[in-house]
């Protein structure tokens, strides 16, 4: 199934017109003590420096360990989080200078994805009525009938049918539920979705299925992805690009298969050589990479690179000097001067 | 309406809440059509002072020839009132003040929740008979002085109900729509937080007949009407000599207090169907 997909996927985009541009992004987190009057006594440093660009139609991965930032940039972009600093340009427009009512007016472009289904959905709202609120909030559609029109087309569209607008999430299954999610971030016909963890809580037959309606619809609607997750074979599976992010820094980014076939940077060569091979005589024999120790706690991250406690190839300049991101091959970015 | 149903399949299955609710029921007709049915003035000097019930008087007289059953009857919808109305300001104000805290959280947060302590910390009864003895006191004083007291706990639960529901997904996915905070506020968080809002606001009814008979107890009530802690404060000095002054309206209170907690649970089991399945 996954080579019969991948096949079809359509290596020139990824190289078109800039859809969103991420440049420098910081989120720090402080943490405070005292209760009276709070201090600060440090940051989360959650996304420390990031940078990419998205083209228009491309699927991005977003990979990395729980608590890399991945999630936190995806909430930045979003504009759910306020960025410490950096800049977000979507479709040439700068977020941060946008007024109130043009922030509104862009969130029309850009939805979510989210991870649980169980709580991305209110609870006691209808399917029908939690459809219908971005087009309430943006005053798309007033006329009812026409709405209903549009919520039976929806749930068509994510392969449910029609008559559940009339039932409420719990008396759904998880694999339906996250259709409806699919279902609301179309709703708006948005230019780009943040699937962040979309298939994570699925079970593996679902996430199958709900991968290649997202596939589907990528086409069917020329959307652009941010995938963020953390199963590798997903992202293989579906993305044009796949970035890797550790302790808040991206320390790579190629093109898919290149990435998968050929891991320059040694916590990406660590983190694919984690994803096990189903073939139990190759995996017997394969070496596995394991880095040292735990991963730092980002409110004292390491100095210079910050994988260099577990790194197998630091050296004393990797503790002082934060390494450059280079373009070692054409598209082939990496943060490590040893490589 | 299946909702209504269902609600009431859930409900029927504590005995004790629908005895509760059939108590309260009759309590509330009684409040409602019962000036009409028995229209003795409470107030008129009808008999002999201090005669015993089942006498010419069903429930006898009290020190100044009072009709008690008369006072019992009228005084049920002034107790009534003031605790229904008195509770549901405090749920209002405790709702609006907690979800601006839960949902804002910082500065926001700190300043009602520091005020909120503040209440707290001072004996409830004692800030309603200061409030009380403050202004005058009638009917309206009395209902606002116990909201007073009462919003405080309401306030802190319904913070932490919209702190829970604030990060959950389906907030975020308003959010990121761009919908409004207000409407985020109103019509996605309040629905999910209110169930046990309304079970801690139901036992709160209870709780201001106590405060309004301790008021009128203590003379702090409206003059001009009868409540049954008026009752109880005009049968003290004559406790010894006829118990029965005291107890008839004060037995009143228990058994209606006693119904609305007995409802009060009942709707915490229905609403938490959850919960109940301990």
């Amino acid at each position: 199934m996954s080579a019969q997909i991948r096949e079809s996927r359509d290596k020139s985009v990824g190289k078109g017109e800039t859809l969103l541009e991420v440049r420098n992004l910081k989120k720090y987190f402080a943490v405070t003590e005292g209760v009276v009057r709070r201090r600060a006594i440090g940051n989360v440093k959650a996304v420390d420096g990031v940078s990419f660009t998205i083209a228009r139609g491309e699927i991005l991965g977003l990979v990395g360990e729980s608590g890399c930032g991945k999630t936190t940039t995806g909430r930045c972009i979003l504009q759910l989080e306020t960025p410490t600093s950096g800049e977000i340009v979507f479709e040439g427009v700068n977020l941060e200078k946008l007024d109130q009512k043009a922030m509104v007016a862009w969130r029309q472009k850009i939805q979510v994805i989210f991870q649980d289904p169980y709580s991305s959905l209110n609870p006691r709202m209808k399917v029908g009525e939690i459809l219908g609120e971005p087009m309430r909030v943006h005053r798309v559609e007033p006329n009812a009938a026409k709405r209903r029109q549009r919520i039976a087309e929806l749930l068509t569209v994510c392969g449910l049918p029609a008559k559940f607008a009339d039932r409420y999430p719990h008396e759904m299954s998880g694999g339906q539920r996250q259709r409806v999610g699919i279902a609301r971030a179309l709703c708006l016909n948005p230019d780009f979705i943040i699937c962040d963890e979309a298939v994570s809580a699925l079970d593996v037959s679902i996430q199958a299925q709900v991968i290649n309606l997202l596939e589907d619809l990528r086409e069917e609607f020329n959307l652009t992805y941010l995938f963020i997750a953390h199963d590798l074979s997903v992202v293989h599976h579906l993305c044009n690009r796949v970035a890797v992010m550790y302790l808040g820094r991206m320390v790579e980014l190629a093109e898919s298969d290149e990435l998968f076939d050929n891991p320059m940077h040694p916590y990406t060569q660590a983190l694919l050589s984690a994803v096990p091979v189903p073939d139990p005589t190759v995996e017997a024999q394969r070496s596995h990479q394991v880095p040292k120790g735990e991963v730092p706690s980002p409110i004292n991250p390491p100095s210079g690179c910050v994988f260099h406690p577990r790194c197998p190839l630091a050296v004393d300049s990797c503790r002082a000097q934060v390494p450059e991101f280079r373009e070692l091959k054409p598209g082939h970015w990496v943060a490590c001067p040893r490589v | 309406m299946n909702k209504i149903l269902d609600f009431w399949r859930r409900f029927r299955q504590n005995r004790a809440a629908v005895g509760g609710a059939a108590v309260l029921l009759i309590v509330l007709l009684v409040a409602a059509f019962g000036p009409w049915l028995y229209p003795t003035d409470p107030f008129d000097m009808v008999g002999r002072p201090i005669s015993a019930p089942f006498g010419k008087f069903p429930l006898g007289t009290d020190i100044s020839g009072r009709d008690i059953l008369a006072g019992l009857i009228h005084g049920a919808r002034v107790s009534l009132l003031i605790g229904i109305v008195a509770s549901l300001c405090a749920t209002v104000i405790g709702v609006t003040l907690g979800a601006l805290a839960g949902y804002y959280g910082g500065l926001i947060d700190d300043l009602l929740m520091r005020s909120t302590e503040f209440f707290l910390t001072i004996p409830s009864f004692v800030l309603a008979v200061v409030i009380v003895a403050i202004f005058s006191p009638t009917v309206v004083t009395v209902t606002t002085a116990i909201a007073v007291v009462s919003w405080p706990s309401v306030a802190r639960l319904a913070r932490a109900e919209f702190i829970a529901q604030r990060d959950r997904e389906y907030v975020q996915a308003c959010r990121a729509m761009g919908m409004a905070d207000w409407q985020i506020v109103l019509l996605q968080i309040l629905p999910n937080a209110l169930p046990p809002v309304i079970v801690v606001g139901s036992l709160m009814v209870a709780t201001a007949i106590l405060t309004e008979s301790g008021l009128s107890f203590l003379g702090l009530g409206d003059p001009n009407v009868v409540s049954w802690g008026y009752m109880i404060g005009v049968a003290r000095t004559v406790l010894r000599l006829a118990w029965w002054m005291a107890a008839i309206p004060g037995v009143t209170i228990l058994i209606t207090v006693l119904a609305i907690n007995l409802v009060g649970e009942g709707l915490n089991d229905a609403l938490n169907p959850r919960l109940k399945q301990r």
